[in-house]
Order: C-alpha cells, then sequence, then structure tokens
C-alpha cells in the first residue's frame, strides 16, 4: 500500500467508511470525523509513518498541518514523511 | 432557628504556583504574577508540552518526616498544607461530640499521579519485581481526605469527588449543603491536584488542547490550556455560630448549582453552563443584576472560551455589560480537580478586598468573548456577589454563588 492509500485507510476506519468511499476533496466533516475523530486520526498516522505531526486542536488552521481535505492530510504526511525522513 | 441556616468561610489555605500560602497568592492575583514556567520534572526532554504551573521552593522533607513522606503523595502533602492553614486561620474549636457532625469533602481528578507514574516506571522500566508496600493507601484518590480527618480528628461525612476539572468545586458545594442542612455543623473542604510528572503531561499532550508557551484566556490568539498543581482548603460553619465565636468572615457560601450536559465526554456545550449558573442563582437567591464578578472556567481552549462566554451572554442579558469576569488560570494553570478551589480565593479577593483578579495574557480581543474580562492589570472595584465557574469534560458543571461578609 502506498502512503496515499494508507493515508486514506486511516481516515476510512475513523469514518466507518470503505476506503473507496473516501474522495480526495472531503473534508474531515464532510465525513462524520469530529474533533476528537481528528485528533485519534493524527494519532493513527503519527503511529503509522513513525513521526511527529504538529497540530494543536484550538488552532487548526495555525497548525503547519493542513487539515482542510484528504487531499491536503495526503499532501501534509508527504511532506512531514520528506522532513522527518531519518538517514539511512 | 430563625430563617434556613447560612454558610460561611472562616479560613482558607493554600499552596500553588504562585505562593506557598494564602497572602502570597493574592498579591500574585492583585499584581497580575505568572506563575507558569519551564517545568523541572524528569523526562522532561520527551515531552512536547514543556511548561506549566509548579510550586516551586516546595521541600517536602521540611513539612512531613520520613514515614509521612511514605504515606503521602504529593497531592496528599498539598492538602494538608493548606487545611492546617485554613483550620488556623478559622480558629474552630469543636466539642468532641461535634466532631461527629463535622467533615472533610475534597475534589481531585488524579488523586496520586505520581505514585502511579514513579511506580510504574520502576516495575516497567527499571525492571523490578516489587514496589513500596504503601503504594495503594498513597495513590488512592480519597487518601488526602483521610489523612485531614486524621489529622484534624474530623469524624463526619468524608469523602472526595472526582468529577474532572470541576472536582474541587463539587466537594465544596456538597459541604456547603451539608452545612445548610444541618447535617453538618463545619466542614474543610476544596481540592488538590498534582500531576505534573511525565505520565501527567504524556496523557493530556495526546488531546493536542494544550499550549507550548501560555495560558491566554478569552484573547483572540490563545491556543490551549497550561496545567498547574497544588491544593486550595477551606473551612465551612454555620453563620450564626461563627459570628457568636467572633470569627472573621471571609464570604458567604450562598448557593450552588450542578449539571451534566448529557452532550460530549470533551466538547463543552453552553446550555449546560447556563443551567448550571442559573441553578446557582436561583438558590442563593441571586438575580444576575446583583453578580458583579463571575471567576470563570476560561481554560485558554478555543472550544470552552467562546462556549462560556455564550453562556455568561445568555444568562446575564444585559446585565452582563456590567460585569466582570476573569480566568486566573493565565496565572496559576490548570490545577484540574483542584482548580475551583485555588480559584476561590480570587472570588474571597473580590468580595473582602474589592479587587478583582485579573486575566493575564490577554493580548487580542475575540468578538466570541466580548466581555469585560478584566484584561492584564487588578482592578478595585465594589462587589457584593460573585460566581465561580467549573465546567469539566465529560460535561459536569458544578457553580458556587458567593456573597460579601
Amino acid at each position: 500500500m502506498d502512503l496515499r492509500d494508507r493515508v486514506i485507510a486511516i481516515i476510512a476506519e475513523q469514518a466507518m467508511l470503505e476506503p473507496s468511499d473516501v474522495t480526495p476533496e472531503q473534508s474531515p466533516a464532510d465525513l462524520g470525523i469530529d474533533s476528537l475523530g481528528l485528533v485519534e486520526s493524527i494519532f493513527a498516522i503519527e503511529e503509522a509513518f513513525d513521526m511527529s505531526v504538529p497540530f494543536n486542536a484550538n488552532a487548526p488552521e495555525e497548525s503547519d498541518f493542513d487539515i482542510s481535505s484528504v487531499a491536503a492530510i495526503i499532501a501534509a504526511v508527504e511532506r512531514l514523511v520528506q522532513e522527518q525522513r531519518t538517514p539511512a | 432557628m430563625t430563617g434556613p441556616r447560612r454558610v460561611v468561610i472562616t479560613g482558607a489555605g493554600t499552596i500553588n504556583s504562585l505562593g506557598h500560602d494564602v497572602p502570597s497568592t493574592l498579591d500574585a492575583m492583585r499584581e497580575g504574577r505568572c506563575g507558569i514556567g519551564p517545568l523541572d520534572l524528569r523526562d522532561a526532554e520527551r515531552l512536547s508540552i514543556r511548561i506549566g504551573g509548579q510550586v516551586k521552593g516546595y521541600d517536602e522533607q521540611a513539612h512531613f518526616d520520613r514515614q509521612q513522606i511514605a504515606l503521602y503523595d504529593r497531592f496528599t502533602q498539598f492538602t494538608l498544607l493548606a487545611a492546617a492553614q485554613a483550620m488556623a486561620q478559622s480558629g474552630i474549636v469543636l466539642s468532641d461530640e461535634e466532631r461527629d457532625r463535622a467533615g472533610v469533602v475534597l475534589g481531585t481528578a488524579g488523586g496520586g499521579v505520581n505514585t502511579w507514574d514513579d511506580s510504574y516506571r520502576s516495575v516497567y522500566e527499571e525492571g523490578k519485581n516489587r514496589v513500596h508496600p504503601f503504594v495503594v493507601p498513597k495513590l488512592m484518590n480519597s487518601a488526602a481526605a483521610s489523612h485531614v480527618s486524621m489529622k484534624h480528628d474530623l469524624r463526619g461525612p468524608s469523602f472526595t469527588v472526582a468529577t474532572a476539572c470541576s472536582s474541587s468545586n463539587h466537594a465544596m458545594g456538597l459541604a456547603f449543603q451539608m452545612v445548610r442542612s444541618g447535617l453538618c455543623e463545619a466542614m474543610l473542604t476544596g481540592g488538590s491536584e498534582a500531576m505534573l510528572c511525565f505520565g501527567g503531561i504524556k496523557a493530556w499532550e495526546g488531546l493536542r488542547v494544550m499550549s507550548k508557551d501560555a495560558c491566554r484566556p478569552f484573547s483572540a490568539n490563545r491556543n490551549g490550556m497550561v496545567q498547574g498543581e497544588g491544593a486550595a482548603v477551606f473551612v465551612f460553619e454555620e453563620h450564626d455560630r461563627a459570628r457568636a465565636r467572633g470569627a472573621e468572615i471571609l464570604a458567604e457560601v450562598a448557593g450552588f448549582g450542578m449539571t451534566a450536559d448529557a452532550a460530549d465526554i470533551v466538547m463543552p456545550s453552553a446550555l449546560g453552563a447556563e443551567r448550571a449558573m442559573r441553578v446557582a442563582l436561583r438558590d442563593a437567591g441571586l438575580s444576575p443584576e446583583d453578580v458583579g464578578y463571575i471567576n470563570a472556567h476560561g481554560t485558554g481552549t478555543a472550544a470552552n472560551d467562546k462556549s462560556e462566554c455564550a453562556s455568561v451572554s445568555h444568562v446575564f442579558g444585559a446585565a452582563a455589560d456590567r460585569l466582570m469576569i476573569s480566568s486566573t488560570k493565565s496565572m496559576h494553570g490548570h490545577l484540574i480537580g483542584g482548580t475551583g478551589a485555588v480559584e476561590l480565593l480570587a472570588c474571597i479577593m473580590a468580595l473582602r478586598d474589592g479587587v478583582i483578579a485579573p486575566t493575564i495574557g490577554y493580548e487580542m480581543p475575540d468578538p466570541e468573548c466580548a466581555l469585560d474580562v478584566v484584561p492584564n492589570v487588578a482592578r478595585e472595584a465594589r462587589v457584593d456577589a460573585v460566581l465561580s465557574n467549573a465546567f469539566a469534560f465529560g460535561g459536569l458543571n458544578a457553580v458556587l454563588a458567593l456573597r460579601a461578609a
């Protein structure tokens, strides 16, 4: 599974949907994910990719992690994976 | 008897990040001093949240002997110190028979968190196969209430209330009802928390509601809560008894309201908070116009402050324009289960000294918190009645109403 599919799988599990029902333009709210679900999704992403996601639930828009849509989350994870890749 | 029994506060004690007693704490609140700073604790470098309102310059050996330290978790130590100050100030003398009708009701959310943390560390991390024999009596949430009852020989109703961030307000509300109803002669009540250890902070980090730099309640640029630690304990006593013995009355506890949102395990509901304030006002026989100050729950999270201001606006209507509301958590941090107790000190200062504690760290108005939040600088004002709000995770709300003596 590539990074994109893994992120979608995490989001789909939180939304209790099939991964095929999750589309890139949807926001977490569109998928029925509330604030607690969002925090849990971010935890799952951190665990899956062994990285740290900068996210403050008080000011999501100011966090250095765009959660406005599924596509934005995938892009943010891709960037963090690049940034936090540990040297081999 | 003429009319219903009234309940007054005749003693107060505290230890928290602003001071080790009531006068030093009130001085700090008056000066708008901040007790929040870098956390000094083991493994802090593995935390992403590294600030808190820690009790500073504290040496347990200066207060307790070796056997006591083996039995007293940090939250119990704080409680015992605060209780001794409150009893000393009150000067209350109870007969042997009256001691059966005087008890201890305290609030704490976590109890002996440091004891859990240290003991898990020794069995999991250090691989030890035994822990200290007193771990259970040291960590139990009710340990502080038990030790206070033993220390002061109070043999009436005594227990601990755990309703997360409302614990102390629920405890004090119940103690108030017990004295008012005639069940008890006097009560020691308040609360304590000592959660500033590696595991305690780690758990909170997970929710992503903590600020990394400061607690700025009601400010548009607020970015979360900051934890504190400490205790405050009060002597609640029947009014006529206190008057008859010439005790100094710090304030009158006039009413109590409690409600449940029945909605969400973390998000607050303005309606639940609103109902709790209305119940407290009605119980105290106060109208919104009578109230000059509210000590807010004011955690500095996006969710609480917005919701709390909406509920205050609904309850107070036009009277909200003349109302002052501040969050002293900006100075001492959020003491979780002990917070309402330390915040009651700000209410006493407002009623007795005519000084309203400020909300410090306030930098930017938020249209969703458009009330007089007493920004940054304390204010002199005569107020006759106040409310103290506590709204816990899980929607458990507890509001106290107080009157000037």
